[in-house]
């Protein structure tokens, strides 16, 4: 809208400065048809405003019709397009996320501005707060335990029962309140696995300067601690195995060969609701195992 | 000005001339209509009075600063008293959504939820109760930053370096109208993606991103072009609070037996056409209630040298 300033600047020149900030009507004084020259100035210069606002808040559009990246999503979120009309993108999720996994997406994302992800390589979702919390937080049910009737679900994001939370074992009540998967862990690059390399692991997992954090149950049942705080020793690699925090989510498969020797692949199960702790742990860079963000469950 | 002409002028039109004009407002129209010299002299005298004070202009940055510091820190230092942002949030735990967003969600989403309908009540029922467009100088962030490249606007017209643009003013009322139907259309909140006010909430809160560049476009073109350009002719977060204020009983009087029509106030105020009836012959009456898109920031009243502008609260004198 700027490059229409030099052509503009003559309409304003026959008012004094000094009344630039009071409205036309008080002006009065011009004659007739600079009066009407210079309404209708005002008139086109108001349409340029509309479509050019308009025109900029429409290129929102782009990145979401072309989809090209697929968000995380916090857990119980809608389907993609009503998250992103329910999302009022005020970030009460952020505010109580106790390993803080969640941040909001910016103006680049278009329409999904300001709307939650999680980059689970960076700090996975690991369910310390053990009740979901950015769910009930969720001023607008984009996130839900419950998605209304009315609203889509795909096939294969439901689970086949409620995830059994590991730190929550022996409790009375060991499962999560949530029925839906945000995505579903992949082994993406299987000939950088350490497991079926047959490799070990010894050390921190991501580093010493990883921020990541992880609720480590033989440690502390509520707070997290850094990844970087909790080296490990293995002498075959299953990180992704033990650290997942859900049950039956994810075994590691043992075959014999011909041969004698065993191979060993980590094996993602119908339970794996896509948290994301698989792909923070993994050890190789770039991580072997990754989530599929809103991905369903298929064999 | 009646109610129904004060919502006319908010949603873009020109302010008319009152028809009728009371006895009582004709006789101070009259008793004003003295010599050149007499006059010269009154406002003389009224000028070499007037306190340059700025009591309003700073309670309402210092609420400003405060409500959104409050929610940086609630976050920050985990204080738990206001969290979330100026879109949504909750106050020690009462869910306050702003009507705007409110009203996009709804429109986008077409499904309300307890919360947030609990939400978008509390927040109504605040600034109905607070003054409607209140929330624009009192708490809107973009406000403040608007407000001081404002100086830097107006110091380079007073250069003649850039000169101001007006636009029609119904523009916001057909941003208002074909934001709430792109988000009907679209199923998307359009207009939040450009929405300096939860663009610069966020950044506070969660820190700074990419879309404060858009921000920063906003205030260039606002330096250079357009005085205040995107609060006075597009957002309709203005024109959603206008409409509340419409029934807010707290708003700004002007009387006329006090006033020496200088027009100092008009040319300080963001939405100069509320005070069109400080233009000398235009009061109807003796005491006018200035219109619902008003925001009530109080510069016109700190610069009026003669007290004609006052905060004031609708029936209280009755009341008292």
């Amino acid at each position: 809208m700027s490059g229409k300033t030099g052509e503009e600047r003559p309409a304003a020149t026959p008012q004094p400065p000094a009344e630039a900030g009071l409205p036309a009507a008080a002006g009065g004084r011009p004659k007739a048809p600079v009066r009407r020259q210079s309404s209708r100035r005002r008139f086109l210069r108001s349409a340029f405003l509309v479509g050019g606002v308009l025109g900029l808040a429409m290129l929102g559009y782009v990145p979401v019709a072309g989809a090209r990246r697929t968000r995380l999503r916090p857990p119980g979120a809608l389907e993609e397009n009503d998250f992103l009309s329910s999302c009022i993108k005020c970030g009460q999720c952020v505010q109580v996320c106790p390993v803080a996994a969640i941040r909001l997406d910016d103006i680049d994302s278009g329409f999904g501005i300001g709307v939650p992800l999680i980059d689970a390589r960076a700090q996975a979702c690991d369910f310390s707060c053990d009740a979901v919390q950015c769910i009930l937080a969720c001023p607008t049910g984009s996130l839900t335990y419950r998605k209304p009737a009315s609203l889509a679900t795909r096939p294969g994001m439901p689970l086949a029962r409620a995830p059994l939370l590991k730190a929550k074992e022996k409790d009375a009540e060991p499962t999560l309140n949530l029925a839906e998967r945000m995505g579903i862990a992949r082994l993406a690059r299987p000939d950088s696995c350490l497991a079926v390399l047959g490799k070990g692991f010894r050390g921190q997992a991501r580093g010493a300067d990883f921020r990541g954090r992880l609720r480590y149950v033989e440690r502390d049942r509520w707070r997290p601690v850094a990844v970087r705080d909790h080296p490990y020793e293995r002498d075959l690699c299953n990180l992704c195995v033990t650290e997942c925090p859900i049950g039956d989510a994810i075994t590691m498969q043992v075959r014999v060969a011909a041969d004698g020797s065993r191979q060993h692949r980590p094996q993602v199960l119908e339970q794996c609701v896509g948290c994301g702790v698989c792909e923070m742990i993994c050890p190789v860079d770039p991580a072997a195992i990754v989530i599929a963000a809103r991905q369903p469950w298929a064999i | 000005m009646s109610a129904s002409e004060r919502l006319r002028v908010m949603f873009g039109a020109a302010p008319l001339k009152p028809e009728r004009i009371t006895p009582e407002a004709q006789q101070v129209h009259r008793l004003k209509r003295m010599s050149k010299a007499d006059f010269a002299a009154l406002k003389q005298h009224a000028r070499d009075h007037q306190l340059v004070n700025h009591k309003w202009r700073n309670r309402r940055w210092a609420v400003l600063i405060l409500v959104n510091l409050l929610f940086t820190f609630s976050f920050w230092l985990d204080i738990q008293m206001l969290e979330g942002s100026l879109t949504a949030s909750r106050f020690v735990g009462f869910h306050l959504i702003d009507l705007n967003s409110a009203l996009q969600v709804m429109l986008a989403h077409r499904h309300v939820i307890v919360n947030l309908f609990i939400g978008t009540a509390t927040v109504f029922v605040l600034w109905v109760a607070l003054g409607g467009r209140s929330f624009c100088s009192w708490v809107c962030p973009y406000h403040l930053v608007a407000e001081w490249f404002e100086w830097l606007h107006l110091r380079l017209v007073a250069k003649r370096l850039v000169s101001d643009h007006e636009f029609h003013r119904g523009a916001r009322s057909i941003f208002w109208l074909t934001f709430a139907l792109l988000a009907v259309l679209s199923g998307y909140t359009v207009f939040e993606t450009i929405s300096p006010t939860g663009i610069l909430s966020r950044a506070l809160i969660y820190g700074p991103s990419l879309a404060l560049g858009w921000v920063l476009l906003l205030l260039l073109f606002e330096v250079l072009y357009s005085r205040r350009a995107w609060c006075r002719y597009v957002c309709p977060i203005g024109l959603t609070y206008g409409m509340v204020g419409a029934i807010s009983p707290l708003r700004v009087e002007y009387r006329l037996e006090h006033c020496f029509h200088e027009g100092d106030c008009r040319k300080v105020c963001m939405v100069p056409h509320v005070l069109d009836v400080v233009i000398k012959g235009r009061a109807a009456d003796l005491k006018t209630p200035i219109g619902p898109d008003c925001t009530r920031c109080g510069l016109c009243v700190d610069v009026c040298p003669s007290g004609a502008l006052v905060f004031d609260i609708k029936g209280l004198d009755r009341l008292l």
